[in-house]
């Protein structure tokens, strides 16, 4: 039990702790400005972290986010108005992209599912995928985004906040309440409680584990869409390390990669608690060589502090 | 109801259900008895449709049925409590209860709540129970989940319009004896709007409960016992039939222990599972741990060697003091543990026979030697161990202690799990052969049978406790009621 509340009430407790010393060691971390940029600088991630977490819940894993991402930054581009081609699909092209996201999530799940292999493996197979169709898409000219609708969502405010914020907060209200309430989000955590159960009881596991992974590449397309719109242009690298800050969030605020535990509120701590370290490690005046140094022995940390009550002598880990 | 006859089912290597026929009647309880591998858990999965028959029928009111899993049962008014329980976690009670049915619980993918807490709540009325649906099952205690297993089992009734039968496979192996008396109160319970079979290897609580029992022995129906005139005594004799002989458990390779010199000697040992355990292991002596599952001899055996975290107390191995921090001190001090799940944790199933036998020792010029001396049956000794047959893969297992030439203690967890009555039968009479020979052996059996037939001395484990220590000589066994009077 206190090994449950530790899950629970941890994350956040080290979240406040951590502004607590920031604000005490910087003054401009405390402004609302630095709110601003901090909520801004995190909304990618919390999209990208919705989506692994989705697959996380399983007892999977996903690697896919990088090209997936790349692939879905370079098709959107594209399609809407832009600097190469004569398509100008606007909202259209974000929707079909954000399809395109989804139909890639659906390949990593079904050839896990239908092949029975890890979806370390297949996710792994799907990013390369990603990252060779966004190089083709590429084709050595970036294209500079001229939709002015697109381009509103990084630099349009409303209230000192962008409208990326706004779209990644109602991504999370919602992602929230589809896991809490509809069968794909239950059933997603149940098969991360155990799977087995579930296929005795003669429920077809397969399709909600397709699903689920399929709800993860259409977060990373939607990503896609908002880094996209932050740089004015659609890059290969749009989606670069995002699958690993993603799952370490999602670990980080008390999602576990065993599955079944935590979900879109934990991770959503866990992002925050990245953000704002990046955030306020930089305004302390910290080396960004040594920052990347200091997330990594957080990771390892928070993850070795929540598995340490479950741990025994024979224990295979791999 | 149901209707079975001359089902038949065989793995490579055994028979696990050789022609059964039996019929189960409407607000009926079969009790089903049976040692372990005499196809009792093959029988019930064949009727949830998770084992598929090679032969034989199954009738379900009259009407032939093939079934071909869990779900398609549960449509038949099938339903079965597994022995492991089979709720998840992380879900609250009610998504337990309804799993997979969800019915009007579910509109359009969207949870509503407060009808799948209604529905859930009927089923847990049925039972009586008062368990929170909507707590989270984790939280729930054992017994309390073992109800909301029994009201899940239920919920198949709004399924089908027939009376369903409930399959209760080993319901009471974890439970106090008070939760097993409610669970027979919602047997009584369940009797008027089903059928139900109870499986359990407690023969006084089968008879107790059971309008009929059938017995199986090796894969068949060895006879049909009507409880009010049987007794345990008799319902035993006829699970194990005529070969629990001497002979089965060579008696004729017992020598009597040297009662003088103290082999293994365990004091005051605490650890998670068991408490202040104390006993000693004579040279020569194979001493058999008794217990029901939860009762901490699993634990204490794997504490011994090195495997499990130990809080207090010590062991010494030949008046020395043995440091139990892992199993690699423990071989080093002369111990061997052959452990239960041998596809896990025993062999590696793509390692050769030879490299299975040595794994611990760098000494292979012994194998084929060994090979001969326990008739393991392999072509050679680069065959990989995964193909051959469950009795010699053990053997390898013990042989793998035998190379060391230094075995002082032998830990024996279930060696014969899943082997024939052949191979059981071999790894006997290795054990004694062994026992003659010096070590000290202590043996978690595989049923009680095997515990006192092959034991000089059982001791009881109750709660995490030794409770009793009973001398079990050759010609002077004691009855297994009487062991098992002391283990619940």
């Amino acid at each position: 039990m206190t090994a449950d509340r530790l899950q629970t009430y941890g994350p956040t407790a080290a979240l406040l702790a951590l502004a607590a010393v920031f604000a005490v060691l910087s003054p401009q971390f405390r402004t609302l400005g630095n709110l601003q940029n901090l909520l801004d600088a995190g909304a990618v991630l919390a999209v990208v972290t919705i989506g692994a977490t989705y697959v996380l819940l399983l007892g999977c894993i996903d690697l896919s986010a990088a090209g997936v991402m790349g692939a879905c930054a370079l098709a959107v581009s594209l399609l809407v108005a832009n600097s190469r081609t004569a398509l100008d699909l606007g909202p259209l092209g974000v929707l079909l992209v954000v399809a395109l996201g989804a139909a890639f999530g659906c390949l990593s799940g079904a050839l896990s599912v239908g092949l029975k292999v890890p979806s370390f493996m297949t996710t792994l197979g799907v990013s390369a995928i990603g990252l060779g169709v966004a190089t083709v898409l590429f084709a050595g000219v970036q294209p500079a985004v001229s939709d002015p609708w697109l381009l509103q969502w990084a630099s349009g405010r409303w209230l000192g906040f962008t409208r990326v914020t706004y779209l990644a907060a109602a991504v999370v209200v919602l992602a929230w309440l589809v896991q809490r309430h509809t069968r794909l989000g239950r059933y997603a955590t149940a098969i991360g409680g155990g799977e087995d159960i579930l296929r005795l009881s003669g429920i077809q596991v397969g399709r909600y584990k397709v699903g689920a992974f399929t709800v993860a590449g259409a977060c990373y397309g939607l990503a896609a869409a908002m880094v996209t719109a932050q740089l004015g242009s659609g890059i290969v690298q749009a989606g670069a390390g995002l699958s690993f800050a993603a799952i370490t969030a999602a670990v980080v605020g008390g999602t576990q990669l065993a599955g079944g535990r935590g979900g879109i509120a934990h991770s959503m701590v866990g992002v925050l608690i990245l953000t704002v370290l990046a955030n306020g490690l930089v305004l302390i005046g910290v080396s960004p060589y040594v920052q990347r140094a200091v997330q990594g022995v957080i990771v390892v940390v928070a993850v070795g502090a929540t598995l340490w009550p479950l741990r025994h002598r024979l224990e295979v880990v791999k | 109801m149901i209707e079975v006859s001359g089902l038949r089912k065989a793995y490579p290597g055994v028979v696990a259900l050789d022609g059964v026929s039996l019929q189960i009647r409407p607000h009926e309880v079969v009790g089903l008895a049976g040692e372990n591998g005499a196809g009792k858990s093959t029988l019930l999965k064949a009727l949830v449709g998770l084992v598929r028959p090679d032969s034989g029928t199954i009738r379900i009111r009259g009407r032939e049925v093939r079934l071909r899993g869990v779900a398609q049962a549960a449509t038949e008014g099938i339903g079965m409590v597994f022995q492991e329980q089979s709720l998840v976690p992380n879900l609250t009670a009610a998504e337990n209860i309804l799993l997979g049915c969800e019915g009007s619980a579910v509109r359009l993918g969207l949870y509503r709540w407060r009808r799948l807490r209604e529905l859930a709540q009927a089923q847990l009325d049925k039972i009586g129970s008062r368990v929170d649906p909507m707590a989270r099952t984790e939280t729930l205690s054992f017994a309390e989940r073992q109800m909301v297993e029994i009201a899940k089992v239920l919920a198949i009734e709004e399924r089908t319009r027939a009376q369903p039968v409930v399959l209760l496979d080993e319901p009471t192996s974890v439970l106090e004896a008070e939760e097993i008396e409610t669970l027979f109160g919602q047997i009584e319970r369940l009797r008027k709007h089903a059928s139900v079979v109870f499986v359990s290897h407690r023969l006084d609580e089968v008879l107790q409960v059971s309008d009929r029992v059938y017995v199986l022995r090796g894969g068949q129906v060895a006879g049909e016992v009507d409880p009010a005139t049987a007794g345990a005594a008799g319902l035993h004799r006829m699970m194990i039939g005529a070969e629990a002989t001497g002979s089965h458990y060579h008696d004729d390779l017992h020598r009597p222990p040297e009662r003088s010199s103290v082999r293994l000697s365990v004091r005051g040992l605490c650890g998670e599972g068991f408490t202040d355990i104390s006993f000693d292991l004579i040279r020569g002596e194979v001493v058999a741990v008794a217990g029901v599952h939860g009762s901490g001899r699993e634990e204490l055996c794997r504490a011994l060697f090195g495997a499990r975290a130990v809080t207090a107390g010590q062991v010494l191995i030949d008046g020395e003091a043995v440091s139990l921090t892992g199993p690699r001190r423990a071989v080093r001090a002369g111990l061997g543990y052959v452990p239960s799940e041998r596809k896990v944790e025993g062999v590696v199933s793509a390692m050769s026979v030879a490299d299975n036998m040595t794994l611990p020792y760098t000494r292979p010029q012994d194998v084929e030697e060994w090979i001969g001396r326990l008739r393991i049956k392999t072509p050679d000794r680069r065959t990989p161990i995964g193909s051959l047959s469950g009795g010699n893969q053990q053997k390898v297992v013990l042989a793998r202690w035998l190379l060391t030439g230094s075995l002082r203690v032998l830990l024996l967890d279930h060696p014969t799990r899943g082997l024939d009555v052949g191979a059981k039968s071999e790894v006997y009479r290795l054990i004694r052969e062994l026992a003659a020979a010096g070590v000290a052996v202590l043996l978690l059996a595989d049923s009680l049978e095997e515990c006192i037939a092959l034991s000089d001395r059982v001791l009881v484990m109750k709660e995490g406790r030794v409770t009793v220590t009973l001398d079990t000589p050759p010609g002077a066994k004691p009855d297994p009621v009487d062991v098992v009077k002391e283990m619940v």
